[in-house]
């Protein structure tokens, strides 16, 4: 029983290996599921964007970033007088939820940061990279 | 241009007196003709208050904090204004508690109050509770020789109006200006019918001031810096030798001339928007002879809102912009070139911020 159970397991893992594609190579498949991945990702950023519960008093991130606008995601990491330091663009949305949404700090691995991050800067898409500029 | 500076002095002067000393409003004075026989007189603009409930008594700190001051010093001004235009976006969701709370803290200004409505006052319940406790919608009044106008223009297409299941839904809709399910401002055929029959009674020598909360021209149908029949309006105010448009909603410094009709925007007391080009996925179209306005830190509350005090010297405006986090500005009608014009700012070593 325990033999023919390891033989399946080892008939699957060679079943994998013969028809997965070569290591540089992305299927159709592979590159639809990642986009729509991301894509699902934008949209819950979208979502927390503008979600009065995000912070206490109901002031959303859209209401003075409409479209993601202003904030700049292709400047970070860059240096932001107010924290004294180089930051990367979480610490700064952290700074928004704390003081305009009067709300709780994300950890950077939030689902909710993370999709904040996706949204934010998919709205930039196109724009050159330009970390530390103001 | 010395009185100008005097007074700016004075409101300097007075708002030293008060905490922080952020005045945002817009004080105009106008100064019609050369010894002309209408005397200068001057009105002070609050403009996109967006008082937001939380619960309760409560309210969004920020946003109440903003209208206070302007409120506060605008009781400070010498000479006093004739009376205050406030320029709509009373409400935040045009909750009777956003806009009960808002007339409360107007309610210590000693002068008339003439409002404009936003669409932040109107989708909730189509300007029912707007009509009844603050103004109407639109009207017209004169003022030692000048023709006011206010206009709503902020309305939609009636299907649109009509296909929400709730005024809840509809101004929650209405009141993401990026929201893709929104739909542009406009007046209407009803209105505009209503101002070509007000303009039929008025000289076309009389100097015309439109109040309106959106732009009554074509800037970002993104966000509805727009009014779809804006053209249509224009051609209304076209015989008239001078109109000024003076309209909120945008939270930024713009101004504009087409044809005979300068174009003024005034600042929030809330908030500020990003000028439209920073959102780099839509066209837009903000007028080439506006240089936008500088942004100050953003970690001040009051960041790139601001006052502002105008004269009107022969019928055309200059307004002054004081910004507390930035550098003032003034943008002011050059007889010469028949347009607004800063043109001091393009000679400061300060360059404006590009909102890159």
């Amino acid at each position: 029983m325990a033999k023919s159970k390891f033989a399946a397991v080892a008939a699957s893992i060679v079943g994998a290996w013969a028809f997965s594609a070569s290591a540089d190579e992305f299927t159709e498949e592979d590159l639809a599921l990642w986009q729509a991945e991301y894509m699902a990702a934008v949209d819950v950023g979208r979502g927390v964007f503008t979600d009065p519960a995000l912070g206490t008093n109901g002031v959303v991130c859209a209401q003075c970033h409409p479209n993601g606008s202003n904030i700049h995601p292709e400047t970070y990491p860059k240096f932001q007088k107010q924290l004294g330091q180089v930051v990367p663009l979480w610490v700064m949305i952290n700074w928004c939820i704390r003081n305009p949404l009067e709300g709780e700090e994300l950890a950077a691995d939030d689902p909710r940061m993370i999709a904040l991050l996706a949204y934010i800067t998919h709205e930039r898409r196109g724009v050159a990279l330009e970390p530390g500029k103001h | 241009m010395v009185k100008t500076l005097s007074r700016r002095s004075l409101i300097r002067g007075a708002s030293a007196l008060t905490a922080g000393g952020v005045l945002d409003l817009t004080l105009v004075n106008l100064a019609f003709g050369q010894g002309g026989a209408q005397p200068d007189f001057t009105f002070a603009y609050i403009s996109d208050s967006h008082i937001q409930h939380v619960k309760g008594t409560k309210f969004v700190r920020n946003w109440d904090r903003g209208l206070k001051r302007a409120v506060a010093e605008c009781n400070l001004l010498n000479p006093k204004p004739d009376f205050v235009v406030f320029g709509g976006d009373l409400a935040q969701l045009g909750k009777k508690e956003e806009l009960d709370h808002g007339l409360e803290l107007l309610s210590p200004l000693r002068y008339d109050v003439k409002y404009v409505l936003g669409e932040h006052d109107y989708y909730l319940d189509l300007g029912e509770y707007w009509a009844d406790k603050i103004s109407p919608h639109y009207y017209s009044w004169d003022h030692k020789g000048v023709h006011f106008i206010t206009l709503n223009s902020i309305v939609t297409h009636d299907e649109w109006t009509n296909k929400w299941s709730s005024g809840e839904e509809r101004m929650g809709v209405m009141a993401g200006l990026d929201d893709p399910r929104g739909s542009p401002f406009m007046v209407g055929a009803a209105q505009r019918q209503w101002l070509a029959n007000d303009l039929a009674k008025i000289p076309k020598s009389t100097p015309v001031v439109v109040f309106s909360h959106s732009p009554l021209q074509k800037i970002f149908k993104n966000w509805n810096f727009w009014t779809d029949d804006a053209e249509e309006v224009q051609a209304l105010l076209a015989p008239f030798d001078k109109v000024t448009v003076i309209y909120g909603h945008v939270h930024q410094i713009q101004y504009n001339q087409i044809g005979n009709i300068s174009f003024h925007s005034v600042m929030a007391t809330a908030w500020p928007w990003p000028y439209p080009e920073s959102y780099s996925q839509a066209e837009n179209y903000l007028p080439v002879i506006t240089v936008p306005m500088n942004r100050a830190d953003p970690f001040h509350e009051r960041d790139a809102t601001g006052w502002q005090f105008i004269d009107v010297q022969t019928g055309n405006l200059a307004i002054n912009y004081s910004l507390p986090d930035n550098s003032p500005r003034r943008v002011a009608f050059n007889p010469e070139t028949g347009m607004p014009e800063d043109s001091e700012f393009e000679t400061r070593s300060i360059p404006p911020q590009k909102h890159f």
